[in-house]
């Protein structure tokens, strides 16, 4: 018997651990990133007015990942915060990427397809833009 | 108004919106979306980018615990996310063709009903996996800790819950929720799995459903650093409290009242949407 409390197998339980340590850890670090650059926004244009009544859409440069990671090597706190987001945005895709690795370990090929499947619909999201 | 006060304000919504959430299980996402747009006249399309980033937030969170602890079936999960994500990504298109006053009327509904669910008695089902059926050959069944006893499950009708949650998919990419009150009809009703694994297995898939459409709408340009940051810090703060709240505190009484206030938000969504305000 494994040492799984739910009665999973040993590899089940293996994959069940390290998922959870992952989403737990991609929340806290996303968190931490979107707050540092909020306050870094914050001490700096803190007097700025904001409005969000009607619908501009944000500028290029927070709409791609290339130009968020631009503007983040360029200190700018907005795009601070948006890398944030995409950190976020980046951890459950990257339990589906841990999901397909731990399926392949047990050699369950039909779960590796389906998570495979899976990460493909959700880059083709984030780098086309759907 | 400045960036600072709105912060702030937005925060402190934002913190009520997640300790909600958490109190009726129902997420944050279908409070927040009607706090930002009638509270703080919002757009629809920047509260609807905001809320799907807040919903991978506080639903990783607590499936992190969740999946660790052995609740959740990773390959219902897995399996079941093809038809969220494909249906988020389609949403995503629809979102395109459809008016706020209509997106608003689409979202009174679904608030009316998710509220009504919270109230619902439920009644535990378990099913036995038919030989040679679909839930069979996808390996569904498993067993979960329940009472300190490790208790087997099967599952059945496994093409009704896929559709439903294609469903799921569409409507949270279009009202920017979690859809969780229809992932967990699907697991609970339609495939009968147990409500424990039902609910931890929809918050599991719930991040993978709302970063589909969250990735495009961020290309889209719904994505407003600014206000997203107190609203994701709020959110989280919100639900974590409310976690904490959950296990301390008698809730019932609480959760009337926050189920009341879903309905009175859910019939200003209808009204404001009917008389195309929004």
């Amino acid at each position: 018997m494994s040492e799984s409390p739910a009665g999973h197998t040993h590899e089940d339980f293996a994959l069940e651990q390290r998922l959870g340590t992952l989403l737990r850890g991609g929340v806290i670090l996303s968190a931490s990133v979107t707050l540092i650059g909020g306050v870094m926004y914050l001490a700096s244009h803190g007097n700025v007015p904001v409005s969000y009544h009607t619908f501009t859409g944000e500028p290029a440069g927070l709409r791609t990942v290339g130009g968020v990671i631009a503007g983040v090597l360029r200190g700018d706190s907005i795009s601070i915060i948006q890398f944030g987001v995409l950190l976020l945005i980046a951890t459950p895709i990257a339990r589906v990427l841990f999901s397909v690795i731990g399926f392949a370990r047990e050699r369950d090929w039909m779960y590796v397809a389906c998570s495979l499947l899976v990460l493909a619909l959700l880059s083709y999201g984030l780098v086309h833009g759907g | 108004m400045h960036a600072l006060s709105f912060t702030l304000i937005t925060l402190g919504g934002a913190l009520l919106a997640g300790l909600v959430g958490a109190l009726t299980g129902l997420g944050g996402g279908v409070v927040l979306v009607p706090l930002l747009t009638l509270g703080l006249g919002v757009d629809i399309r920047y509260a609807i980018g905001s809320s799907l980033v807040c919903v991978i937030a506080t639903s990783s969170g607590a499936a992190a615990a969740f999946v660790r602890e052995g609740f959740t079936n990773i390959r219902v999960g897995m399996f079941l996310e093809i038809a969220t994500t494909v249906g988020a990504l389609l949403g995503t298109v629809l979102a395109a063709y459809v008016s706020s006053s209509t997106l608003a009327v689409i979202f009174g509904i679904v608030l009316m009903f998710s509220a009504a669910q919270s109230l619902r008695q439920r009644v535990e089902h378990i099913a036995a996996t038919e030989p040679g059926s679909l839930g069979a050959r996808l390996r569904l069944a498993s067993t979960y800790p329940h009472e300190g006893k490790i208790v087997s499950y099967g599952v059945t009708r496994v093409l009704a819950g896929f559709a439903m949650m294609f469903a799921a998919g569409i409507l949270s990419a279009l009202l920017g929720i979690g859809s969780g009150v229809v992932k967990v009809l699907a697991m609970d009703r339609a495939m009968h799995l147990p409500y424990k694994v039902s609910t931890t297995t929809s918050n599991f898939m719930i991040g993978v459903t709302a970063a589909a459409s969250a990735g495009v709408y961020l290309h889209r340009g719904y994505v407003n650093p600014v206000l997203v940051m107190p609203v994701v810090i709020g959110v989280l703060a919100g639900a974590t409290l409310g976690a904490r709240l959950l296990a301390r505190v008698h809730v019932k009484p609480l959760r009337m009242l926050f189920t009341a206030i879903m309905i009175a938000l859910a019939i200003e969504m209808l009204y404001q949407g009917l008389t195309k305000r929004i």
